[in-house]
């Protein structure tokens, strides 16, 4: 091959590996449609079964939950009422603490500290969940019991805890970026005016920061909702419409994760019951994302 | 309530002089707003510097006080005997060898699936795609999977592997299961790692000559493998405490023994240590405990690694 060539022509086996590669990495990139295609396929394929034999409104509005025992009544509200108490408990603690943190890395922590504080905060998210759980049954419950003795050894309270423990990162880290966001513009403005730090944070930086902090929100509290194995653990198995977090309740994912564990054959209405619990929960999970980046998008200020 | 208490409290007195409320403010009005509420509004911001250093040092507490607690629970149990004996009904035999061997199958088979899938997936979104309807396709697929619960996959796991291809409850059906869990966090990072490639090198490399596909495979993946096995470690973490979506598949059973072929039945630190957290007997939670430092040893290695790749990385960037 002259020199010639070799600058201008392409061989034809060049041509066939190139189309082969990006064919190849373009399959590979399907697959993540083909995986969401998949979830919604398995999830409803099942549930509609399960509706077969359960009318869709009995299943939405009923109030009792007893699927392993005669005589059935399949009501997700129970479960329903469950994964909110534990959830919106969680939250509770979870969003002003998130947000004190995020304030203090990003406004007041300094040098060093604030290069160390950011990575270790960060461990806490990274614990797997089981951890948290025997955290949540073996720490948490017990000194629950010292604190109210009526608390039950299986209760809301102590799951709600364990999972602000575990959400306090995410809410730190968005919130902690969106506030570094805000141009220093902004504050000098504020500082001009003779306003103090704390001011300057709580009535100029977070409110312009609103987008984020508020996705941050909804994105702790969509991870709560899908939290397993910490709930199944602390939370019990008992499935119940209240609003008292020292008893026990059970989640939709304890649900899920309580026929998995047991012998249920395939085909059964118990078997397909976790399906259209999982449907929901994949429904409210959607939701909450999609209105976490509608807000990011539709609010977000740009400052430039 | 004098002024002198609380200037003594929150700190020096800053009170304006005469001259500096003649110049500063004229109108009666901003007088008594910044010189009456003075300090009421040193009180607040005393109050709130407290209350933010207060949730930081909850979070540092509770974080101290989780690992201390599992230390000092597990670490009599972390004997010998504890790596080489199989799960036992009785505490004091129990041990986590066969929890340890599958989560090693586990992660090896999801690291080599999930590298595959998500770093091929990255490099064409980020240097080959188009901008095209089945492009917007795959990046919606991508945030909506990133945001789904990880039992949700669990079930997908038991409807696709388990079930449709007959996988059973084995080691492949779980290491793909896990690869299809953390493959959205393998493509943001990796896509993220190939968008810090600047583009001068692609400019470089196509002025040589080079295909698109040369260039990708000789200039820019090199250039972005750093970020890339960072988001990889990260993810593998990720893989190795999830419970949830392998219990879905069932494999909350009891395994005495180690998985010799990919399609053997096993169990994994995570669900071994749920296994023995939800006994009610203490002896129990005290293996949990041991279990927890193992595991938690592993992760901490993992993310070491991915903090001390990226310092070097980052040191060498221009």
């Amino acid at each position: 091959m002259s020199s010639s060539q070799r600058w201008a022509g392409v061989s034809a086996w060049q041509q066939w590996r190139e189309r082969t590669v990006l064919r190849a990495l373009f399959f590979c990139a399907l697959i993540s449609v083909l995986t969401t295609l998949g979830i919604i396929y398995i999830l409803v394929n099942e549930s509609v079964h399960f509706f077969a034999e359960v009318p869709v409104l009995d299943f939405v509005f009923g109030t009792e939950w007893a699927p392993l025992f005669e005589p059935r009544h399949f009501g997700v509200l129970p479960l329903v009422c469950g994964t909110l108490l534990i959830s919106l408990g969680a939250l509770v603690f979870a969003l002003p603490i998130g947000l004190g943190i995020a304030v203090y890395t990003a406004e007041y922590a300094q040098g060093w500290w604030q290069k160390v504080l950011k990575p270790i905060l960060e461990i806490l998210a990274g614990i797997p969940s089981v951890v948290y759980g025997y955290f949540a049954i073996t720490k948490i419950t017990p000194f629950l019991q010292t604190l109210y003795p009526e608390t039950e050894v299986f209760n809301a309270a102590s799951a709600s805890l364990v999972i602000a423990i575990m959400v306090l990162p995410t809410i730190a880290s968005i919130c902690d970026d969106s506030i570094r966001a805000i141009p220093k513009t902004l504050r000098d403005g504020a500082y001009a005016l003779g306003a103090r730090k704390s001011e300057v944070i709580f009535q100029i930086v977070l409110p312009s920061a609103l987008s984020g902090i508020l996705a941050s929100f909804i994105l702790a509290f969509s991870r709560a909702i899908g939290e397993t194995m910490a709930v199944t653990l602390a939370a019990g198995a008992t499935p119940q419409i209240t609003a008292n977090p020292f008893v026990g309740v059970q989640a939709m994912t304890s649900y899920i994760a309580q026929v998995s564990m047991g012998d249920v054959a395939h085909g059964t209405i118990e078997y397909q019951s976790i399906f259209a619990v999982g449907l929901m929960l994949f429904l409210m999970t959607l939701a909450m994302n999609l209105l976490s980046q509608f807000i990011v998008k539709r609010f977000a200020r740009k400052y430039e | 309530m004098t002024r002198l208490e609380l200037d003594t409290t929150i700190g020096p007195p800053r009170r304006l002089t005469t001259s500096e409320e003649g110049t500063i403010m004229d109108t009666q009005e901003i007088r008594s707003s910044f010189a009456i509420h003075a300090n009421r509004r040193r009180i607040k911001e005393w109050i709130l510097t407290k209350a933010i250093l207060g949730a930081t040092l909850v979070a540092l507490g509770v974080l101290l006080y989780l690992v201390g607690s599992v230390l000092w629970d597990g670490l009599p149990y972390l004997r010998s005997e504890f790596f080489v004996n199989f799960p036992s009904r009785f505490p004091d035999k129990a041990g986590f060898k066969s929890a340890i061997y599958g989560s090693m199958w586990l992660g090896a088979l999801t690291l080599v699936f999930a590298v595959l899938l998500g770093v091929s997936a990255a490099v064409y979104l980020q240097e080959l795609a188009g901008k095209g309807r089945i492009q917007s396709w795959i990046e919606l697929s991508i945030a909506t999977l990133a945001g789904v619960p990880s039992i949700i996959y669990g079930m997908l796991g038991l409807g696709i592997f388990v079930r449709f291809f007959g996988m059973g409850r084995s080691v492949i059906a779980g290491a793909l299961t896990l690869s299809l869990l953390v493959m959205p966090v393998i493509i943001i990072a990796a896509r993220e790692a190939l968008k810090s490639v600047p583009d001068s090198i692609r400019m470089g490399a196509f002025a040589l000559g080079a295909s698109r596909w040369q260039t990708v495979r000789d200039h820019v993946l090199p250039a972005a493998t750093p970020g890339i096995a960072t988001g990889v470690i990260l993810a593998m973490a990720r893989a190795m405490g999830e419970a949830a979506p392998l219990i879905m598949l069932g494999a909350l059973t009891y395994v005495a023994f180690v998985p010799e072929s990919i399609f053997d039945s096993f169990t994994a630190m995570p669900i071994q240590i749920y296994n023995w957290a939800s006994r009610p007997q203490a002896k129990f939670h005290d293996l949990a405990a041991a279990g927890i430092i193992v595991l938690l040893g592993f992760l901490v290695i993992c993310n070491s690694a991915a903090i001390i790749l990226r310092s070097k990385w980052g040191a060498k960037k221009p």
